[in-house]
């Protein structure tokens, strides 16, 4: 895939943007990344030469850093990138069994697309949702207490075009490609819709009520 | 009676608009900037210092004092750095923090950027979390337009600007310099120390990284003072924070109270271990800290006892394991987890992790024999404290701890000829129903 003119000149206005926000040019690199990203969904050799353009680096240089991160993608994934936590506590309670179960569902294996291009999947490392395991992320966003039989649900969703909605998150969930610019900076709009917090995440709270010991919270007196 | 739980960072979770700007001021939200403001910035850091905040992120280091390392009057910028990189297993506090309350912690970065004379704040957030991302780049947007933030905020002369960073997933980049390193554009890998961050840390510029729990109780200190804070908790271990139940527990999730608090009285309130079972082993502060098991339920999780018991209070992420769990199982997938994670820099981590993993999958195959578990042991002892980082002192807890306390278990893998527990009693729904 190679990045047209019409993108590098689109692309280059946001770089400058981007690097702007930086007291030094080369701490753009990694949201840079994210940008050519959320271009080509993933970051080919093209996105590699434009960031290295961007910063005066060496495509090498580039390279290397785009080789340590997990989140950039050497080769196109799905429309939808599912990931699985299989890390001890989502595995135990129930991600393994989730991981192997999408496998033969989707007859795809890890770091692997459907043919369709809709949907790639992806063991994980912990994602900081142990309270909600076993998790499941589309495109980042929670799927939270899921099940072989819920997640198989949620793919077929994302392959059939339903309305998607993750349990923790944006009311919409949006592309592969969409997301990686959120994560370049470049805001899509949802930050106040969706949810703020799950059961798990009040239930310290709601303990607290049912024994009547009530908070201050800022500026009580 | 007293309270056990001591929600205040957490209270007002449940409201619709708690994340917003309007929703936090409604509950008394940027009070405590403008009382700040109206200090002297060294006072500031004389009440985090009288308060015996200590870092939320792990090790329990005094947040005052480490703002009261930077050098004042030396000409150069000064950065704060937020590590939101959350990753450690188990830790699961500060994306929820986030997505509930985003302006706490923004309201905690202007009082300690103001504190220690920073011109410019970092959030460096993991990426792996889009809608905690989009609430902070919301909150700090908020923020600016609200004179909170940018160029002289409240009509002070004090102006910081402040950046919200995604990362690009990397669990090392959660070590405080490996993730300069990253927000300088680099591969995420940790620098010698000294110097330390505050004399040499971004661009070689005095700098603090903190955990977002400990900024986004600054506002907290500030508003009700030092002592307030300091009444809470025990003498040395003071003030509240989020403890994070997760795994085989009936109500898992975030429950605030007084450090101190013991794992019996938080478990009552959760309700318990999953009905028709029995605790059999946990982590006091997620992967990286020694396992306890049930005899360990009254050990107050303060710094001080939880040391004393044989453990580390890490980042209070507790994750609860019932009589079906195979701790073989756990902890080679923790392991293997270190392994992915070892940046490679330097060796005792990098193949140290590669080793204990060939010899913990051998042993849950059923297929080593027991002389392993002491070659385990003293591979371990030769990666703690030679590793160049925090991320190889992380393997041997788990292994050493899980031996010490299920040396038989290990053993019953060699008599079995492979693992005896059924994997699917452990999964927290019915594999029949699941089907």
């Amino acid at each position: 895939m190679a990045l047209s003119e019409e993108a590098r000149a689109r692309l280059a206005e946001d770089a400058a943007q981007i690097i702007g926000r930086y007291p030094r040019s080369r701490s753009a690199l990694l949201p840079l990344l994210h940008l050519v990203q959320s271009e080509e969904g993933y970051v080919s050799q093209d996105g590699i030469e434009f960031c290295a353009e961007q910063l005066g680096l060496a495509e090498a240089e580039v390279t290397a850093v785009t080789s340590f991160y997990t989140m950039y993608k050497r080769q196109p994934v799905g429309e939808y990138h599912v990931g699985v936590c299989t890390n001890s506590l989502c595995a135990v309670m129930g991600g393994d069994a989730i991981f192997a179960d999408l496998k033969d569902h989707l007859d795809i294996g890890n770091d692997e697309t459907t043919a369709d291009g809709k949907v790639s999947l992806e063991h994980l490392e912990c994602n900081a949702a142990c309270d909600y395991a076993p998790v499941v992320m589309v495109n980042w966003e929670f799927f939270d207490n899921m099940t072989p039989s819920s997640a198989r649900e949620l793919v077929d969703g994302l392959r059939s075009g339903a309305d998607v909605s993750p349990t923790r998150g944006a009311p919409r969930l949006c592309s592969w490609r969409q997301a990686s610019r959120i994560l370049a900076g470049f805001p899509d709009g949802q930050a106040t819709g969706g949810h703020t917090a799950g059961e798990a995440t009040l239930a310290g709270l709601v303990a607290a009520r049912e024994h009547g010991w009530t908070p201050g919270g800022p500026g009580h007196d | 009676m007293t309270s056990v739980l001591t929600p205040e960072l957490s209270a007002h979770w449940d409201d619709a608009d708690s994340f917003t700007l309007a929703g936090y001021r409604r509950v008394g939200g940027y009070q405590a900037l403008p009382k700040a403001l109206a200090m002297q910035p060294d006072q500031v850091i004389g009440v985090l210092k009288d308060s015996a905040l200590r870092g939320r992120g792990g090790a329990g280091f005094p947040t005052g004092v480490k703002w009261g390392f930077i050098p004042q009057g030396d000409g150069k910028p000064h950065y704060l750095v937020v590590n939101a990189d959350e990753s450690e297993p188990g830790a699961c506090k500060d994306m929820p923090t986030l997505l509930a309350n985003p302006h706490a912690l923004v309201e905690g970065i202007a009082i300690a950027g103001y504190a220690f004379r920073a011109s410019h704040a970092f959030i460096y957030v993991r990426g792996e979390v889009l809608h905690v991302v989009r609430r902070l780049q919301h909150a700090v947007q908020e923020a600016i337009e609200a004179g909170y933030l940018g160029s002289k905020i409240l009509g002070t002369d004090f102006s910081l600007e402040v950046i919200v960073h995604a990362g690009a997933g990397a669990y090392i980049c959660g070590e405080e310099t490996a993730l300069l390193d990253s927000l300088e554009g680099y591969r995420g890998q940790p620098r010698l120390k000294p110097p330390f961050p505050a004399i040499a840390g971004l661009y070689a510029c005095p700098t603090v990284v903190n955990n977002v729990e400990s900024i986004a109780t600054v506002p907290y200190i500030i508003n009700h003072g030092a002592a307030e804070f300091a009444s809470y908790g025990t003498e040395k271990s003071k003030g509240f924070g989020l403890f994070s139940l997760s795994g085989h527990v009936t109500r898992p999730g975030q429950y605030e109270a007084p450090l101190g608090t013991t794992l019996r009285e938080l478990l009552e309130l959760a309700g318990g271990i999953r009905a028709g079972h029995q605790l059999k082993f946990w982590t006091p502060g997620g992967s990286s800290t020694p396992l306890f098991t049930d005899q360990h339920l009254d050990v107050p999780l303060d710094y001080e006892s939880v040391q004393a018991a044989g453990s580390m209070l890490g980042t209070r992420s507790i994750q609860l394991f019932d009589d079906t769990t195979c701790v073989v199982r756990v902890v080679l997938r923790w392991i293997e987890f270190y392994q992915h994670e070892s940046c490679g820099k330097c060796t005792p981590c990098r193949e140290g992790s590669y080793w204990v993993v060939q010899l913990l999958d051998q042993l849950e195959q059923g297929t080593g024999n027991e002389s392993d578990l002491d070659k385990l042991l003293d591979i371990c002892d030769n990666i703690t404290g030679r590793a160049f980082c925090a991320l190889g002192d992380s393997i041997q807890p788990s292994v050493s701890s899980s031996i010490k306390f299920f040396r038989d278990e290990y053993l019953r893998h060699l008599r079995h000829g492979g693992c005896p527990f059924n994997p699917a009693a452990s999964t927290l729904f019915s594999m029949d129903a699941a089907r």
